[in-house]
């Protein structure tokens, strides 16, 4: 299997001198291979992580296309398209004064004191540091977005990666600081321009501020044969509140590893995930739900329907440190199973070392229940389509959960013409 | 309840006063290699397959490494070359009641332990006086057909059956210590039950009068033949005398066709100990297999009882209690395989964590592909009595088929305070009402316990409870 990857064809930005990504390349190529025998691996198809035959990511063909392709809600503050690496579109004439939209490069120059502090600050702890140092050495780009305090956003902020030609690469990344009672919604979308093969390694680091207001949407639709990592981590201060979704529509192979830190008192994280799953597609998701600080609380939900040979993987772990009391977590895992040949693990864990605390976690697999069925075949809808419905009501369940109504609706949307219920 | 009294049970049995010159008639030495393996196997007299049978799983012992990669760090601290592995004494040791330290004594007394069994279980007799009892179970059962002898016994006089079975439930890889009691086994049980042969009362591991009885290697073998029902007891509530620090047993469940067999362990092991122990049974059609399990004490206990449902209608049941003390690790839990269809299973785990004492529930639960019906429940509460305790939830759930299901939910709480305040408004002392809730806790499981056990286990939680409430 193939340890390296090729340099990218863009040209290499002017990061500051503590930013090293030779370093980061070889920190990639010394570090071993993960093998299923890694309790962060278990149950992980290893074979599948082979980055044989991807190549340097080319110029995209046709940026205009793209551009329009990434109409997105209609109503946004503002905007950024990037394409195999590259920014090719953006607006951020929209934004309160004050809040830096910009690419990562820029931040590097122009906000280089944030940019410092805030840059992958967050070593990846959930099993895939060898890939975060891959994308540190190859990043070339990304969203950079900072709101200062008390500065509110109304509208969402919306960023769009794509990927176009042939086994090409990516390396999306996505910086969001949230001043001290600040608010702001952002919308991050993964995309294939032509549902080729490709590689994706991107990494979305979440920092809230004292009071800060966050819901962060990930929506990711690489095509069905692509290999993608997405790593995050969120840090949440005191008071404030991040309300994460990833939805993995598409994809072949997806780790997603996501850490939610609670380092301030009455900090809250909400986890969410919504996965349909199908085909031979495997979905390997890791968490970590860090109670540091007293009385925060975590909600993590997530929502897997497998269909046909599809594979996921749920690890999550609550851990509460010691001196976290009055901490309240919950973790949850459901898996609709569709067909015979599926294949749902689920790892929900908890370590816990503080004892006034209110943790649970539950894991579910079923089918589909027969008398909702029943009740949609009686009504005259045919067996497999009153199935989709009811994978579709299962999942808008979750989506409720997302406040801003213009958002969840959109959402909702993109989720029917994912299972071809709308 | 009087709270001035507070015997440590975990006393330490390295004190002048507690220990005993016993001078053993066969003794392997220190360490372990082939030579030791010779020797184990020339003076138990095996035949020359089990010979080879430890032989290969020395070897395999050997090559396989700690799986420190999931498992507590602390397993590195056991030093093989410093444990003896076969230890026997041909005559009852000479020791006297009146060198049992107080507390012990005191501590038998609490636990309401029959006069007799205290002495045999502060290691004073190596067989207590209840052979009239014994004798009596032995020969009701014995009239029907069952065979209950040590497994040393079993695999000479019925090779038969013996040898059918043996290993078959866990192979000798199938960890690192069962590879090492495959190599050094002595003593444990092998039961017959023969088809439709309801045993009445519960065979009980201790009653069986063999300084063997409770070595470090036990390797006990169960067989319940079609229809048949069995249910089978080992150790007890109280604090037992133990110099070993290592504890390696392997278990063996075969339930044929509609047969019944629960399996009841309650032990209770000095803090030096490092109990890994390994538990499963094999349920063909209809049969049933339920380990009730409650692990008290130990430095470190590793043990997931689990059940492999091989026919159709099988079911698997784990009910378990761990009680972690300050300095403790159980680290327990629970394994249900689905191979068949419309299995089902149930694991009901609840742990107590007192001062620093860490419990985990590690539990796995597979359904195999192309099966329909199977059901798992699984449910785990842990409760933690102070600041520094800690709990640990790891279960690896794959559920395949969609024509099965399965549910898993765990639960962390502290005691209630509402609860203790209320009870001390009315008079009892704080530590008397802590006992009370903890005992609430487990009240419905410990309810599934043989009434002796049950009344044991809430005065035993009573003990372990006083000494940790400030």
């Amino acid at each position: 299997m193939s340890t390296t990857i090729m340099e990218n064809e863009l040209e290499t930005p002017a990061w500051p001198e503590w930013f090293d990504q030779g370093a980061a390349i070889q920190e990639y190529e010394s570090t071993p291979q993960p093998t299923r025998k890694d309790e962060s691996w278990r149950f992980a198809n290893i074979a599948a992580l082979s980055l044989d035959g991807f190549v340097p990511a080319p110029a995209v063909s046709n940026e205009g296309r793209l551009i329009v392709a990434s109409a997105g809600m209609g109503k946004s503050a503002a905007k950024m398209i990037f394409a195999n690496n590259a920014l090719i579109h953006e607006d951020a004439s929209r934004l309160p004064d004050g809040v830096v939209f910009v690419p990562l490069e820029v931040a590097a120059r122009d906000h280089a004191a944030l940019f410092k502090k805030y840059f992958m600050a967050q070593p990846v702890e959930l099993g895939s540091h060898k890939y975060a140092a891959l994308h540190k050495g190859r990043v070339t780009s990304g969203a950079f977005l900072y709101v200062p305090p008390d500065t509110e956003v109304a509208l969402p902020v919306e960023i769009f990666h794509w990927v176009e030609g042939a086994c090409s690469s990516v390396f999306p990344h996505t910086l969001i600081i949230c001043g001290q009672n600040s608010q702001v919604t952002v919308v991050d979308r993964f995309q294939s321009a032509d549902g080729l093969k490709a590689f994706a390694c991107g990494v979305n680091d979440l920092h809230l501020a004292p009071g800060a207001r966050l819901t962060y949407v990930a929506v990711q639709e690489w095509s069905r044969d692509s290999l993608a990592f997405h790593l995050n981590s969120t840090i949440v201060d005191r008071d404030a509140v991040c309300t994460s979704l990833t939805a993995n529509l598409g994809g072949g192979t997806v780790r997603g590893e996501s850490l939610s830190r609670l380092v301030g008192e009455r900090a809250r994280s909400e986890m969410y995930s919504i996965n349909p799953v199908d085909g031979t597609r495997e979905i390997d998701q890791r968490t970590l739900q860090d109670h540091v600080a007293p009385n925060a609380t975590s909600d993590l939900l997530y929502l897997n329907a497998l269909d046909d040979k599809a594979r996921t993987i749920f690890a999550g772990l609550i851990k509460v440190q010691p001196g976290a009391n009055g901490t309240d977590a919950y973790q949850k895992v459901r898996n609709l199973i569709l067909s015979d040949e599926a294949d749902p693990n689920s790892m929900p864990g908890l370590e816990i070392l503080s004892d006034d605390v209110r943790c649970s976690h539950g894991a579910t697999n079923g089918p589909v229940s027969e008398d909702e069925l029943f009740y949609l075949q009686a009504r005259g809808i045919p067996r497999e389509a009153a199935s989709r419905l009811i994978v579709n009501g299962f999942f808008n369940a979750l989506l409720e959960k997302i406040s801003d109504e213009e958002l969840r609706e959109y959402l909702m949307d993109l989720l029917a013409r994912r299972l071809a219920v709308s | 309840m009087n709270t001035e009294t507070k015997p440590d049970l975990n006393i330490d049995r390295s004190v002048g006063d507690f220990s005993y010159d016993v001078d053993y008639e066969f003794d392997a030495g220190l360490g372990l290699t082939e030579r030791t393996i010779d020797y184990i196997s020339d003076v138990k007299k095996d035949p020359d397959w089990i010979r080879e049978f430890r032989k290969d799983a020395l070897r395999k012992f050997e090559s396989m490494p700690m799986p420190t990669h999931w498992a507590s760090h602390d397993l590195d601290n056991i030093i093989f070359e410093n444990i003896r592995y076969y230890l026997s004494q041909g005559t009852a040791p000479k020791r006297s009641w009146d060198d049992v330290p107080a507390d012990v004594k005191r501590t038998f007394e609490r636990l309401g332990i029959p006069e007799q069994e205290r002495k045999f279980l502060a290691g004073v007799e190596a067989q207590f006086d209840s052979e009239a009892a014994y004798s009596n179970i032995k020969a009701a059962v014995g009239a029907q057909g069952v065979i209950f002898v040590g497994s040393t016994d079993g695999l000479q006089k019925h090779p038969e059956i013996f040898r059918k079975w043996f290993g078959k439930v866990i192979p000798t890889g199938d960890n690192k210590f069962s590879a090492l009691n495959s190599a050094v086994f002595s003593g444990g049980s092998f039961i017959y039950i023969p088809p439709g042969v309801k045993v009445k009362h519960p065979l009980q591991a201790y009653f069986r009068i063999n300084a063997e009885n409770f070595g470090q290697f036990e390797r006990t073998l169960i067989i319940a033949d079609e229809g048949s029902e069995v249910m089978y007891m080992e150790g007890c509530t109280a604090p037992k005398f133990e110099t070993s620090t290592l504890h390696s047993a392997v278990v063996e469940l075969v339930a044929l066709k509609g047969a019944k067999i629960q399996y009841i362990t309650v032990q209770n092991w000095s803090a030096n100990v490092f109990n890994l122990v390994t538990k499963r049974g094999l349920a063909h059609e209809d049969a049933e297999i339920k380990w009730i399990d409650c692990n008290i004490g130990s430095r470190l206990t590793m043990k997931y009882p689990g059940v492999i449902m091989k026919g159709r209608r099988a079911r698997g049941e784990v009910i378990s209690i761990a009680l972690a003390g300050d300095g403790q690790h159980q680290d327990t839990g629970a394994k249900m395989v689905h191979a068949a269809d419309d299995t089902t299973s149930n694991i009901v785990s609840k742990s107590i964590s007192l001062g620093k004492g860490r419990s985990t529930y590690r539990g796995l639960v597979q359904i195999g592909r192309h099966l329909k019906g199977c059901r798992n429940n699984t449910e785990c509460d842990a409760l933690l009595i102070n600041t520094e305790s800690r709990t640990d939830t790891y279960p690896a759930i794959t559920i395949r088929g969609k024509e099965n299901a399965s549910q898993h939910e765990a639960s962390v709480s502290k005691i209630n305070a509402e609860q203790i305040f209320y009870m001390q408004q009315r008079g009892i002392p704080k530590a008397a009402a802590m006992s009370l809730a903890v005992n609430g806790f487990v009240n419905d499981l410990v309810q599934q316990f043989p009434m002796e056990y049950s009344v044991e286990l809430k005065r035993l939680i009573d003990l372990e409870m006083e000494g940790s409430v400030g």
